[in-house]
């Protein structure tokens, strides 16, 4: 227990001043989109991991986040920081239609009703051209020329998910969350009510990928309907970062997001250019063996297998003496 | 006026009438078992109380209200809790979490669940195994946690279906037991029983059913000798002999 508060206040000191020792531009960004991924894989988490709703569809959420950030400063010609508390609220709007929708069904068919969800909406987005500009996308000016502001909102928008979202799981919330995700019918029985509660876990999830879908857009300027509500860059991408790091778990997000926005760059980049270009084309392949390594050796992710990952390196220095 | 009323009670599933209307009442304070052989629709009556499905023709009435159509979480909250048959723990929550989750029924915060909490699985003789996952629980522990996630719910009326099945005869005497004791704090208790010995052990009164319909309704004394049940148990000859 003591150990885990020293590493969790190291890791915490790091984070504060880690743009001040690392100057870089480059991997100021690396951590920021990191840190952004940390919010949205937790969110996800919540839903998917605490609640056992898998969601195929965080696009949706991540998408109305951006554009009303978007919207507020094309259409508005307000300041699209707006977007963070507008873009949290709208895609709550956007979640009660979809959990309305969705929730009638379970399991496996409620994934696939939200993976459907995500491509509807990334159609609308894309013909919808008075309000979202279509494919052209929607291009603003950056507020800050540095990174420093944008790394430490996105810290903060880190942080307050992981730390709400704790809060929440200690409370009878938490507890209903998890009950429905063990045993549905169980839960009923005991009184709880089970879709309202799914559909709190839904707001929520979505209130805080919305948020991180308009930082997105302040911090990127420039959203399309393809990469904001991609189902392979951020739908699929919201559940390998869950699962990587190990869902149901407090901090397994955080850790996801770091080793998936670094194995996306690494590829992405070609191993920093020192590998061939045609690298960079296999990333959504090594994604895809990622996921399989990850289930088979660690299916309970990176923190949630913690234990076994420690036992077997522990035994390769023994076994290397 | 009988705490629970089950009035003419019909299910069909498609072709199949599966409960034909029944009809019987649990007083306040007894316990009325439910007997009947595999297939009689003695879970399906219970599936019907609790609105897992929806009921075909009849009426439920809790304290001389209609519960009929109510949302299953709605008549816990009203006092009529369930355990399952085939025992539905939170497999990957503790024992402790499983019966916190259902204590916050009735009290808000999560140190008076967990008081709630520690209060039924003293109750049950759990108290040993709180910090266990469920699913690391045998079966007779599991039906344990099964009362206990009950009693957290502070019910008034408890259904208990099969509590016994599966148990060996050590902890069928603790079951009959803990039922007993439940008795004594003031619940009700409607129990489906295939166990003789536990049903004509506990119930005050047994109402017999088969293929949907009642045939039998008397002190376990009355319904064990009566003819109708002896054949629909063991067939047409031993009820003439």
């Amino acid at each position: 227990m003591r150990t885990r508060n020293i590493v969790l206040i190291v890791l915490g000191i790091i984070a504060l001043v880690f743009p001040l020792v690392v100057r870089s531009d480059y991997y100021q960004h690396l951590v920021i989109i990191a840190l952004m991924w940390v919010a949205i894989g937790s969110a996800w988490n919540l839903l998917a991991g605490y609640t056992g709703q898998v969601s195929f569809g965080h696009a949706i959420f991540f998408g109305t986040g951006a554009y009303t950030a978007g919207i507020c400063a094309t259409k508005l010609g307000i300041s699209a920081w707006w977007g963070m508390a507008f873009g949290g609220i709208m895609a709550m709007i956007f979640a009660l239609f979809v959990g309305w929708v969705c929730f009638r069904l379970r399991g496996p068919y409620f994934a696939l009703a939200t993976l459907a969800g995500g491509e509807i909406i990334r159609l609308i987005a894309t013909n919808w051209e008075s309000l979202t500009g279509g494919m052209v996308g929607i291009l603003i000016i950056q507020t800050f020329r540095s990174k420093l502001p944008y790394y430490y909102i996105a810290l903060v928008l880190a942080f307050l998910c992981i730390f709400v979202i704790y809060l929440v799981m200690k409370t009878k919330w938490g507890y209903y969350f998890i009950s429905i995700r063990e045993d549905q019918d169980a839960a009923e029985s005991l009184g709880i009510n089970t879709t309202l509660y799914k559909n709190v876990s839904l707001l929520i999830s979505a209130f805080f990928t919305g948020m991180a879908g308009a930082f997105y857009m302040n911090y990127m300027a420039f959203i399309d309907p393809h990469v904001v509500f991609s189902l392979h860059y951020i739908s699929i991408m919201a559940i390998l970062v869950g699962i990587v790091g190990g869902v149901a778990t407090t901090m397994g997000p955080a850790v996801g997001a770091f080793v998936m926005v670094g194995v996306q760059e690494t590829f992405r980049s070609a191993f920093f250019g020192l590998a061939p270009k045609w690298v960079s084309q296999a990333h959504a392949l090594v994604f895809g063996l990622l996921v399989i390594f990850v289930i088979m050796f660690l299916a309970n992710g990176i923190l949630g297998d913690w234990e076994k990952i420690k036992r077997r390196l522990f035994r390769i220095k023994v076994s290397s003496s | 006026m009988a705490l629970l009323e089950i009035n003419g009670l019909v299910k069909v599933f498609g072709g199949l009438r599966a409960v034909d209307a029944v009809t019987f009442h649990v007083e306040q304070g007894e316990i009325l078992g439910l007997i009947g052989p595999n297939g009689s629709g003695k879970t399906t009556i219970f599936n019907c109380i609790s609105n897992f499905f929806p009921i075909t023709a009849g009426d439920v009435l809790f304290k001389g209200k209609s519960i009929k159509g109510l949302k299953t979480h709605r008549i816990c909250h009203l006092g009529i809790v369930r355990t399952f048959q085939v025992v539905k723990p939170l497999a990957r929550m503790t024992v402790l979490d499983n019966v916190t989750a259902s204590a916050f029924c009735r009290v808000g915060s999560l140190k008076e669940a967990k008081d709630e909490a520690y209060k039924a699985l003293d109750f049950c003789n759990l108290s040993s195994e709180k910090d266990k996952l469920a699913k690391s629980m045998p079966i007779g522990g599991r039906k344990r946690l099964e009362i206990a996630r009950a009693l957290a719910t502070k019910p008034e009326l408890l259904l208990l279906d099969e509590t016994a099945a599966g148990l060996n005869p050590s902890e069928l005497d603790e079951a009959i037991e803990l039922i007993q004791r439940i008795r004594e704090t003031g619940i009700t208790i409607l129990i489906v029983e295939h166990i003789m010995k536990v049903i004509m052990t506990i119930s005050d009164r047994i109402h017999a059913i088969n293929f949907g319909q009642t045939i039998a309704e008397g002190t376990p004394q009355e319904v064990a000798n009566n003819p109708a049940v002896i054949e629909a148990y063991l067939g047409e000859e031993y009820a003439q002999g």
